[in-house]
């Protein structure tokens, strides 16, 4: 195992012949992104290929780089919040949840019960939103046009509920430091319920395009395998880890926010193929209604803001709070000078450290595979180059 | 002069059999008028039905439901800069989209949309028909070469293999066909299109139905080989967007890519057209036999200009239905026109001379148009096969299931003969 893990980075881009075969023939670099319609965003991979074959693969990121963390060196705590939400700007809330919850353990308050349970609401549904989205792409990529456009319909719901909530539907920054800053809007709770009994249906109508077609589960079936033992050696969470049979989610391993709650189960997969994470995560869009669909029941009364001061001065020290995003496990390390402006923030993004994985997955594998399986990682280059 | 052009209108054979150069001349203008139309309006119907599909609108800005967007994007095309890259081999570059666009016109030669709407009925029609439209692929290998660049080279070897491969089960169920029209008393089966069809006619069965199930399995090889022969959706792969942007005519733009679309929807009309002509009765209308008389004989020659006036009245709806703003007055006066238009047609069909002479060409339309829309729903359907498999289902399903079906055939034309 370990001899796959150490990648020589250094070989890819060079030409050199390997074993001859019978039929010799050259190998071929070629540079998909990035501007490529399937590299989701700017993310560029080097490959290099005998005929459909891929030897190996490089990636090549940074395009989308706006130096996040370092800004956050220059920004109060509170005004660093908005900016979290460009990272992973298809799960934006997911972002400022994390973020919230490490300067909350940093300042040693807690969130008030009702603030959490919108919390929670607000972040399984941005979870339903981005595996649509990921769902939709990833289809599109292995070349079923239609449930991109399903997809897309469905994640509109979702959307407006968060522009009713809060104004803004993409980089929502719905939460604040100490709770959340906006009430819930008259009917909430009913538009919230609404929702859930309009998309239960929907994801039965994604499942029948793809789940049982001979070709969709042709082209994912055994594509990019992955051990448990690798993605545990390779850092990688989230669904890509649950599809390979280990049972790792922090929303049980370590609770955050509301969670210990509600009664939901953590889908696992087999095999670990593209297969059976996109049969993970159709699972988990199930387990998140089943959650909302706790929580908007007993949302309960009182304050939605713990006592925050408004200047921030946590004491000198450092945190690290993770939180389980969609795509895997989103941690905030954040160090403390005891000044008003951290000291020091870094971001675990899930989607870099899953990317790493994809040489790994593809090697031997052809061109296609390459596709589908960076679909299958679900990546958000806004993450990934921060 | 006028002789020889009035001595043809007393045949009840091709122009081409018949030796008529004049009628040949004007039969091939018809297909190639006909041929540009049913392009045009295949684009956008196709973008309609898989946005409906899709739950959206498709076109809808130029002209009233964007009934005229295909003509902007013609237009578009051939205003646009003619771009070639520096790199590339100027001849073939330029040759290529002329070959791909020449052999997928050339192929209408014989195909028969009614037993004397043809320019040309040939001993060998259906050897014509694979044997000419296969020549494309060497336009698109010399697209991809001539291009100098990685992802139209990986397109045009994708698609040259796949054709290559899909010809042959492609060709196996087309023998099984032939073989059927040599059922007669005589024994002499026959490559004529036109034959083809008459032998349907005389044997009172399509051959999709016949030998149940070995007509449709052989219908079914031919028809999924025929998707794969035109680089369609599920068998996309030379222009597999997701992976090589747009496969071997990456580099072409303007009126050349123009020429590859065009290409495309033609060979994709060709090919329907030999499916149709083998196993679903060319010209013939349902139930030829089965419906037999002189009532049934009128009903069904209604049934034409019943279509149009059907569309016409979708049209009317449409037009009823059209926002009342004053911006939109133009539009809507135009789609009134459009199903007045269609109305036209409609009622003309009616007239009895007209109604004779069109009912085959209209059965003839209607099953390409049904094998047309079938690509549709495919493309709107369907994920892409990969690579390897793509080889799979060609050399190991349904090459073999081919011959079987061929072996079969014959065995049960000597049992039941």
């Amino acid at each position: 195992m370990t001899d796959r893990i150490t990648v020589d980075r250094t070989s890819h881009l060079e030409l050199e012949h390997h074993e001859k075969t019978f039929l010799d023939s050259n190998e071929l670099i070629i540079n998909m992104g990035p501007q490529h319609p399937a590299t989701h965003g700017v993310l560029r991979v080097i490959l290099k290929l005998d005929g459909e074959k891929v030897l190996g693969t490089e990636c090549v990121i940074g395009y989308l780089h706006r130096g996040v963390e370092k800004i956050a060196e220059h920004r109060t705590y509170t005004m660093f919040n908005p900016y979290v939400d460009r990272m992973d700007y298809v799960a934006a809330v997911s972002n400022g949840l994390g973020y919230c919850e490490a300067v909350e353990k940093l300042l040693n308050i807690e969130a008030p019960r009702r603030a959490q349970y919108i919390r929670v609401i607000l972040t399984e549904l941005n979870r339903l939103a981005s595996h649509m989205l990921w769902l939709g792409t990833h289809a599109l990529d292995i070349g079923a046009i239609t449930p991109l456009f399903y997809t897309f319909r469905d994640r509109e719901e979702i959307l407006k509920i968060f522009e009713k909530y809060c104004g803004a539907r993409l980089t929502t920054h719905a939460f604040r430091i100490g709770g959340c800053s906006y009430e819930t809007y008259e009917g909430f709770e009913r538009e919230v319920e609404k929702f859930l009994k309009f998309v239960a249906p929907k994801i039965g109508e994604y499942e029948e395009l793809l789940t049982t077609n001979r070709i969709w589960v042709e082209r994912t079936k055994d594509v990019g395998k992955i051990s448990a033992k690798e993605c545990i050696a390779l850092g990688v969470t989230g669904p890509v880890l649950r599809a390979s049979g280990v049972k790792w989610d922090l929303r049980k391993a370590q609770p955050y926010a509301a969670y210990p709650d509600f009664d939901f189960e953590i889908p696992v997969g087999e095999n670990g193929d593209t297969y059976d994470r996109y049969i993970v995560r159709m699972q988990e869009m199930r387990q998140s209604l089943r959650i909302i669909e706790q929580a908007v029941g007993k949302i309960p009364d009182g304050p939605i803001m713990a006592k925050v001061a408004k200047v921030m001065k946590p004491p000198v020290g450092e945190i690290y709070h993770s939180i389980e995003a969609p795509k895997g496990e989103l941690g905030y390390f954040i160090v403390s000078d005891g000044s008003t402006q951290p000291y020091r923030v870094r971001v675990r993004p899930p989607s870099f450290v899953n990317l790493q994985a994809l040489d790994m997955m593809v090697r031997g594998a052809l061109v296609a595979d390459v596709i589908a399986v960076i679909g299958t990682l679900d990546i958000v280059l806004g993450e990934v180059d921060r | 002069m006028l002789d020889y052009i009035t001595s043809y209108l007393k045949s009840d054979t091709t122009p081409g059999s018949a030796g008529n150069m004049f009628w040949a001349f004007v039969y091939i203008v018809l297909i190639f008028l006909g041929l540009s139309v049913a392009v045009i309006a295949m684009n956008w119907l196709e973008r309609k039905i898989l946005a409906h599909m899709q739950v959206r609108l498709g076109p809808m800005r130029v002209g009233p439901h964007g009934l005229l967007q295909p003509i902007a994007d013609a237009l578009k095309l051939l205003i646009k800069e003619d771009i070639m890259p520096s790199e590339a081999d100027p001849f073939v570059f330029w040759v290529a989209p002329l070959i791909v666009v020449i052999t997928a016109f050339t192929v209408f030669i014989v195909v028969p949309f009614g037993p004397a709407h043809a320019v040309t009925d040939m001993n060998i029609g259906v050897l014509f028909m694979l044997g000419v439209s296969s020549l494309s692929v060497l336009g698109v290998v010399m697209a991809g070469w001539a291009s100098n660049s990685h992802y139209p080279l990986m397109g045009a070897l994708r698609s040259s293999a796949q054709m290559v491969s899909y010809e042959i089960a492609m060709g196996l169920a087309v023998i099984s066909a032939v073989l059927m029209t040599s059922l007669n008393a005589e024994g002499t089966g026959t490559l004529s299109m036109i034959g083809i069809v008459q032998a349907q006619q005389s044997q009172h069965v399509w051959f999709v139905f016949k030998f149940f199930p070995l007509g449709l399995i052989a219908f079914v090889i031919f028809a999924i080989a025929m998707v794969a022969e035109t680089n369609r959706a599920p068998f996309d792969l030379p222009e597999a967007e997701s992976e090589l942007t747009a496969g071997f005519h990456t580099e072409y733009s303007g009126f050349r890519w123009s020429l590859f679309f065009l290409a495309e929807y033609s060979a994709m009309i060709a090919v329907s057209s030999i499916a149709v002509t083998l196993w679903l009765g060319g010209w013939m209308r349902p139930f030829p036999h089965a419906l037999d008389g002189e009532t049934w004989d009128l009903v069904f020659a209604l049934v034409p200009g019943l279509t149009f006036l059907f569309l016409a009245a979708i049209t009317f709806y449409s037009t009823a239905r059209m926002p009342k703003h004053p911006f939109f007055k133009v539009q809507t006066i135009g789609l009134g026109g459009f199903g007045a238009v269609l109305a036209l047609i409609g009622v003309v069909l009616f007239v009895p001379p007209v109604r004779d002479r069109v009912q085959d060409i209209f059965w003839f339309s209607a099953k390409v148009a049904l094998s047309m829309y079938m690509y549709i729903w495919y493309r709107g359907t369907f994920p892409r096969y990969r690579f390897d498999q793509l080889m799979k289902v060609g050399w190991k399903v349904l090459l073999p299931l081919g011959i079987g079906v061929l072996v079969l055939t014959a065995v049960a034309g000597i049992v039941f003969a």
